[in-house]
């Protein structure tokens, strides 16, 4: 099978959606960060709850993950997914009015959603919040999803499937696998939002987690592993290093990442045999994460100097160093005896907010300044803004990272000290104090990553209007002419 | 038969081995020939081939 050489111009692809998708990904991540910024204020300053269970840190929190993992990267995954599929495939999406489906329904199950958290509504499964009504709603936008992209596949002009398309296909399919079996339930009325899980006890958790760490591993990983596969190679204007690298890479990841989830329930009424399973996986998977890094990296290899010029490639290479780094830490915590100290722990959070904001939101900034002026055929509005950007994310991420390390492995250490008679060395209260001024450093830190997203937002504002503003003077030069 | 797949005791050890083993079959199917190494490598230029001259870095 041969590739085949095709130049097409921008008008043969479907780029209407793109642009609503990207826009909305950009709104979404100033709302979430914003939200997230304020429920990390109010870990430190408890006055911002104001005595109200609207602004509770409870019912914030799911609106912040809600807002930034759905509305930003999904938002985000849907709009480069579209760009890559048609541009791999060299052909126009399939699918009609199922298009515009999958951006009306996904917008509508991010708003609904941040309602019913609000207004004090939650399935409490981690990231899938949602109640029953907002699930079938995300099952049909999913399925439609899925359509639209097949069926642009099976219409390519191009033989060969690009290797991305696989890192986005996996994460359609396992995303839809996750969220049906992880969402069975059984409603208690057919007008109440309220239903029951269909497992219970220990089966419940393990779905849970299951659902938790694959969500990490197809939604937050596999699939903007495509979005790498294709914008670093494209921005750095270098074939990927090794093809045939990325392609264990895929099979590698999609045969480990299902297991691990249990190292999420280490020392708990899980089986002991089902925990050592999830960290024995979790410890193989740093083999193709790190082959996958090193893929991207040594893609620039040769041209290392558009780091220094250039702060898109830059956002890109430093996604691909934070994909390493929390890739080695996530095996590293998978570890029972490491585990024991860092669970229920701010370690976590950090280590994920290490792979959501260095990995995840770099790589998307880093794609979206790519794709933004070739969607809106122009330039970018503000070079110079790109690296203001580029610097407060990244002082940003390593304020929050730092902060909380620190106060997560002291929290861990402050939980198991015995004095001499065997007796707990503090009282909870006393690391809950321990803890105040990494709680400040991290609201700072939020607050970097936040201001960084505002100058993105205002930039890429002022791109789409000079590229609109260039397209009504070209027709009206044409209309003259 | 049934019986003896429908035992996780038995089944779990078969899924490892089934897994393993495509895993290898693939890992060797990528890396066992050298014309097939070559064919898969120029894949990697798909990216590149509907550049509309807009591909240098903007900004």
């Amino acid at each position: 099978m041969t590739t085949t050489a095709y130049s097409a111009p921008a008008e043969q692809y479907d780029y209407e959606i793109i642009k609503k998708f990207t826009i909305m990904a950009i709104v979404w991540a100033v709302v979430g960060m914003f939200v997230g910024v304020y429920i990390a204020s109010e870990l430190a300053w408890p006055w911002l709850n104001f005595d109200s269970p609207y602004f509770s840190f409870g019912r914030f929190r799911p609106v912040h993950t809600g807002a930034v993992i759905f509305g930003f990267g999904g938002s985000a995954l849907f709009a480069t997914s579209y760009y890559v599929v048609q541009r791999t495939c060299q052909t126009r999406l399939w699918g009609g009015g199922l298009i515009p489906f999958t951006f009306w329904g996904w917008q509508v199950v991010i708003v609904l959603a941040a309602l019913s958290y609000v207004t004090g509504y939650s399935q409490g499964r981690e990231y899938a919040e949602m109640e029953w009504p907002i699930d079938i709603l995300i099952e049909l936008v999913w399925v439609a999803y899925l359509a639209i992209y097949i069926g642009t596949l099976m219409k390519r002009k191009q033989p060969h499937i690009y290797v991305a398309n696989w890192f986005y296909v996996s994460f359609i399919l396992a995303t839809a696998l996750l969220h049906t079996f992880n969402n069975l339930a059984v409603p208690v009325g057919l007008f109440t939002l309220k239903s029951y899980s269909l497992f219970s006890g220990p089966m419940d958790a393990m779905t849970q987690w299951w659902y938790g760490h694959n969500a990490v591993g197809f939604f937050l990983t596999a699939a903007f592993l495509g979005m790498m596969y294709y914008f670093v190679p494209k921005h750095a204007g270098r074939p990927v290093y090794s093809y045939r690298l990325s392609i264990v890479h895929f099979w590698a990841l999609s045969f480990m990442y299902m297991w691990v989830g249990t190292h999420h329930l280490h020392w708990t009424a899980l089986p002991d045999w089902a925990s050592t399973l999830g960290a024995t996986f979790s410890i193989m998977l740093l083999l193709p994460s790190w082959g996958g890094m090193i893929n991207g990296i040594m893609t620039l290899s040769g041209a290392w100097d558009k780091m220094r010029t250039d702060p898109i490639m830059r956002f890109m290479i430093v996604a691909l160093s934070f994909y390493g780094m929390s890739t080695f830490e996530g095996p590293l915590m998978s570890l029972k005896d490491v585990n024991a100290l860092s669970h229920y722990t701010d370690w976590t959070v950090g280590h994920v907010h290490s792979g959501a904001l260095g990995w995840v939101a770099m790589i998307s900034f880093g794609s979206i300044y790519h794709m933004l002026p070739r969607l809106w055929n122009t330039q970018m509005y503000s070079v110079k803004l790109i690296n203001v950007h580029f610097w407060l994310a990244t002082v940003g991420v390593l304020l929050y990272i730092v902060a909380m390390w620190i106060s997560g492995i002291m929290q861990g250490l402050m939980w198991r000290a015995f004095d001499d008679f065997g007796n707990l060395q503090y009282s909870f209260v006393e690391s809950v104090a321990a803890m105040h001024p990494f709680y400040a450093m991290r609201a700072i830190g939020g607050l970097f990553f936040l201001t960084g997203m505002c100058v993105m937002a205002y930039n890429c504002y002022k791109t789409i209007r000079q590229g609109q503003a260039e397209a009504s003077n070209a027709a009206a030069v044409a209309q003259a002419a | 038969m049934l019986e003896w797949f429908a035992n996780p005791a038995n089944s779990k050890p078969l899924g490892l081995l089934i897994f393993f083993v495509t895993f290898c079959l693939i890992v060797l199917w990528v890396y066992g020939s050298r014309k097939r190494s070559e064919r898969l490598e120029a894949h990697k230029n798909i990216p590149f081939l509907d550049d509309d001259n807009k591909d240098t870095p903007h900004g």
